[in-house]
């Protein structure tokens, strides 16, 4: 019995490396201080019902950046446990098993876990406000979202100590991520954890499609839209036709494995080609995805601190609308070498190469913004500036790489790794940090340091260039991805001390800046106005942070740019007349989200392990709470005048 | 203030179908819509991984052994039958007549419960009487999650409708549970196209070629 048990345990909890118990007794740790902490100051009851519990998309938007923070630091780890590892030639401090682990949960960490979610709370904190709205179309589908983001990143994460971690890259090939050479439960957590925060992503898509077509404000047109909410439009298209391809391709694999299905196997029949197909079909569109907003982003703050309106408004709009489409038709570019004729891989190599002409022209009318602006220098707008080389660099080497002849050269070294972190870095994450400072007043109600978020930005920033650049060089030396360890004499090894002092760098600029936000918590400068950057769209004409209800008075629209077309009318004294308030409905706080993907979680973990008694039970529980929300009629609730009164008045907006 | 962006609550809201004159009630139907648009990606997904393994039986059975034309026919005749009676469940409902929606509502789920009993029996019979299990062969694969994903489809329609007719039993014709009734019907209207699509792509090709 107990030699059962011990064997069981053995197996059930990754043992025998230093590391991992390590992580064991933080987590163990980390998790008693959380629960004593919330014990101690009596916090469980306003932590369910401000936080577990709320649908307010301002809320629900920073627990989305919360938990992309968190996750970014366990992909950081990761890439500097890898970076370690590669340092010198033949060193051992990663086996190749567990350096296979280990760049498997950090790109599916930063691509599922960071850039996506972190764009999800940016877009839910911004897009609202920007569009003169109350809240999401659908307040209790976005709860459930992002509470299935989150069980679903944890289920993921618990791969690490509890079973072992999938190692068949991000991409998850087959055969290689079948059960015949990949048996164990590594690679069911990738495909549920994924699933499950997957089906909250395309119900995310939903929502902002028809928030934002249904919601703006009286008066704005399409073409009047903040170019952050249109890119977010886009995104939410590209979502709603990319993220069932994968749904499907994800089951398909599950049931491949659960249940001996022959989808992408080598016997009987399966096709892996099949998997790398369905896989890129949505992954293309997945990095436009992670994409679009940040140029959103970008296009809000270059136009705020050159203090002009955006150049080429149309064309941006229409430029990101042709990006969407190509990318759709370009996914084979992922396997020019494996297997296609030549004519599939001309017609993709071509329409790969297309999608440099709208990218090209954004980043045209960027720099026609710029010009002849009164450009001021706050740590956000360095972010966007320093996008626009960084990032050119990774477009042309991605146009490198397109030419499919060249690319039997390019593909799988490090030539190809150095192009997507010159894209997802310079790109998403300088796009995500840009976001973050700059709407970090709408959200908490007082500004980061401008100091310590330059030096963090300078040091970032720098970093990555030391890391990144190189890294082509040593792609075009011969180093192939993927590559634990690697011999001396190769001429390597130079290149590699110095991407990992990069690497580290990046970290000291990670930690400066998680350094800020503790400093700037305390500390911070109050942001009284609502309007600290003398901002052009609507989400600053409320106050920071906005309440509950957003506008006190819908909005009216007239032009783009419409909050410096109402500053503009306030200075001529055209401002008009106050009108009396009006009760506000609002949706009311549901716990039901949260403890549906709770039971997902349990439902995931099950199949995970192939444990259908647990696995049913959860799944019941999923439907019974669908069938417990459809029975729920009183799910809203007015705010009274008084309280509006009480509200404004608080932050002085009453007159 | 323009045209685009007139609310519902400015348009004369009484010419309107009840499930359409709240905002709400516009709001979720549009995002059904999309929700649909969706599923339409997620089914052309699965058929094209069925018709890129359709020929891949493995030396198993293929489709010309399994496939019997009778039992499909039934189930597809009664599958549209159901599409019509739910059509006429939401006459009743632009109506207003609780009884009518009420019944054409219950003829459909029945209707539903012989399709699933039906398929099901096809299934095992497939499955236990001519060894064409799903770890058979890839084509078999494909046909059992292709048309395993739309029964659960339907599945899950019968419990939603059933849930609904609950609610129009406690609180009859109201602006939302009118929506609720018209959503049903066209989520069981795009099943319906699905398994159409199923009948041509999967049987009718298979039985013919
Ligand atoms: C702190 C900065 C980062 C460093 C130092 C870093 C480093 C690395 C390294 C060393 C690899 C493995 C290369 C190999 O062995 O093939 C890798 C792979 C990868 N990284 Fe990063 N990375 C960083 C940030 C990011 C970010 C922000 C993203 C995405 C948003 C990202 C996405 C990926 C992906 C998708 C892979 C491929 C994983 C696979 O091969 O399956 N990385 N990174
Ligand atoms: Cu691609």
């Amino acid at each position: 019995m107990i030699e059962s048990i011990k064997s069981f345990m053995g197996w059930f909890f990754v043992t025998g490396d230093p590391m991992i118990y390590g992580a064991d007794a933080s987590i163990a740790l980390a998790s008693i201080g959380i629960v004593a902490v919330l014990t101690y100051f009596k916090k469980w009851k306003w932590l369910w019902e401000e936080w577990l519990t709320t649908v307010d998309h301002k809320k629900i938007g920073i627990m989305y950046i919360i938990a992309a923070l968190l996750m970014l630091f366990r992909g950081g780890v990761d890439a500097l446990m890898m970076r370690a590892q590669l340092t010198l030639p033949n060193l051992h401090f990663l086996d190749a098993e567990h350096y296979n682990q280990v760049f498997t949960t950090h790109g599916t960490i930063m691509i599922i876990f960071v850039a996506m979610p972190f764009i999800f709370g940016l877009m839910n904190i911004a897009v609202p406000l920007q569009i003169g709205a109350r809240d999401v179309a659908f307040p209790f589908l976005n709860a459930l979202s992002f509470w299935l983001f989150f069980f679903g990143a944890m289920l993921f994460n618990l791969s690490f100590v509890i079973g072992g971690s999938p190692d068949a890259g991000w991409s998850s090939y087959a055969p290689y991520a079948g059960a015949e050479m990949n048996p164990g439960v590594g690679q069911n957590y990738y495909l549920i954890g994924v699933q499950i925060s997957g089906i909250g992503s395309l119900a995310t898509g939903i929502n902002f499609l028809v928030t934002i077509l249904k919601m703006r404000a009286p008066g704005m047109t399409l073409f009047k839209m903040p170019l952050f909410t249109w890119s977010i439009l886009i995104t939410s298209v590209i979502v709603v036709f990319a993220f069932p391809a994968f749904t499907v391709a994800l089951a398909l694999m599950s049931i491949d494995r659960l249940f001996g299905a022959h989808f992408f196997t080598i016997a009987a029949g399966g096709s892996p080609m099949l998997w790398a197909n369905l896989f890129w079909f949505w992954g293309h569109p997945e990095v436009y995805i992670v994409l679009l907003p940040v140029f959103g982003i970008f296009s809000e703050v270059i136009a705020t601190f050159a203090h002009k309106t955006l150049f080429g408004y149309a064309v941006m709009v229409w430029s990101m609308v042709a990006i969407s489409v190509l990318s759709f038709i370009t996914w084979l570019h992922h396997f020019f070498t494996m297997g296609n004729t030549a004519p599939v891989n001309a017609f993709f190599s071509i329409s790969t190469m297309l999608i440099a002409i709208p990218t090209g022209v954004k980043i045209f009318n960027w720099l026609f913004t710029l010009n002849k602006g009164r450009i001021q220098f706050t740590t956000p707008m360095l972010w966007a500036l320093a996008f626009i080389p960084n990032f050119t660099i990774g477009g042309i080497t991605g146009v490198m790489l397109a030419m499919a002849p060249a690319d039997y050269q390019y593909h799988n070294s490090y030539f190809l790794v150095a192009h997507f972190h010159s894209t997802l870095i310079a790109g998403t994450v300088f796009g995500i940090f840009c976001g973050l400072h700059y709407w970090w007043p709408k959200m908490f109600g007082y500004l980061l340091d401008e100091t310590k978020g330059k030096w963090a930005f300078w040091i970032f920033m720098i970093s990555f260039n030391i890391c990144f650049m190189p890294m082509y060089f040593l792609g075009l030396m011969g180093m192939t991805r993927r590559m634990y360890t690697y011999p001396a004499g190769l001429g390597w090894t130079p290149i590699n001390v110095v991407m990992t002092i990069g690497a580290v760098g990046m970290g000291v600029g990670f930690i400066i800046m998680a350094y800020n936000i503790v400093w700037s918590a305390i500390h911070g400068k109050k942001d009284k106005t609502g309007d600290p950057w003398d901002g052009r769209t609507l989400e600053w004409a409320t106050s920071s942070p906005a309440a509950e209800y957003n506008f006190a008075h819908i909005p009216e629209v007239s032009t783009r740019d419409a909050f410096e077309a109402m500053k503009e009318a306030e200075r001529k004294g055209e401002a008009d007349s106050k009108k009396p308030y009006a009760p506000i409905h609002m949706p009311s706080n549901t716990g039901i989200p949260v403890i549906m993907s709770a039971f997902m979680f349990v439902a995931g973990f099950g199949c995970v392990f192939e444990w259908y008694w647990m696995a049913i039970p959860g799944a019941i529980g999923v439907i019974a709470c669908m069938i417990a929300r459809s029975f729920v009629y009183d799910d809203h609730h007015f705010i009274p005048v008084e309280d509006i009164e009480r509200t404004e008045a608080a932050t002085g907006r009453l007159s | 203030m323009t045209d685009a962006t007139l609310s519902l609550h400015e348009k004369d809201q009484s010419k309107l179908p009840l499930e359409y004159r709240t905002e709400e009630g516009d709001l979720r139907i549009v995002g059904f819509w999309i929700f649909l648009a969706a599923e339409l990606v997620l089914f052309g997904t699965l058929f094209g991984s069925y018709l890129v393994l359709q020929s891949h039986t493995a030396g198993g059975p293929g489709p010309h052994d399994l496939f019997e034309i009778g039992p499909v026919m039934a189930e597809t005749i009664v599958l549209l039958i159901s599409s019509f009676t739910c059509g006429l469940s939401t006459l009743e409902l632009r109506r207003h007549n609780k009884k009518g929606l009420i019944g054409w509502l219950i003829v459909t789920i029945l209707l539903g419960l012989v399709f699933l009993g039906l398929e099901i029996n096809e299934f095992y019979t497939y499955a236990v009487h001519e060894g064409a299990p799903i770890s058979r062969s890839a084509f078999l694969s494909g046909f059992f999650v292709l048309l395993g994903t739309h029964g659960a489809h339907v599945t899950l329609g019968i419990v939603w409708i059933a849930g609904i007719l609950l609610q129009l039993g406690k609180r009859g014709i109201t602006t939302v549970t009118a929506r609720k009734a018209f959503m049903a019907g066209l989520y069981w209207h795009f099943l319906d196209v699905v398994w159409i699509f199923i009948f041509t792509a999967v049987y009718l090709t298979g039985l013919v070629i």
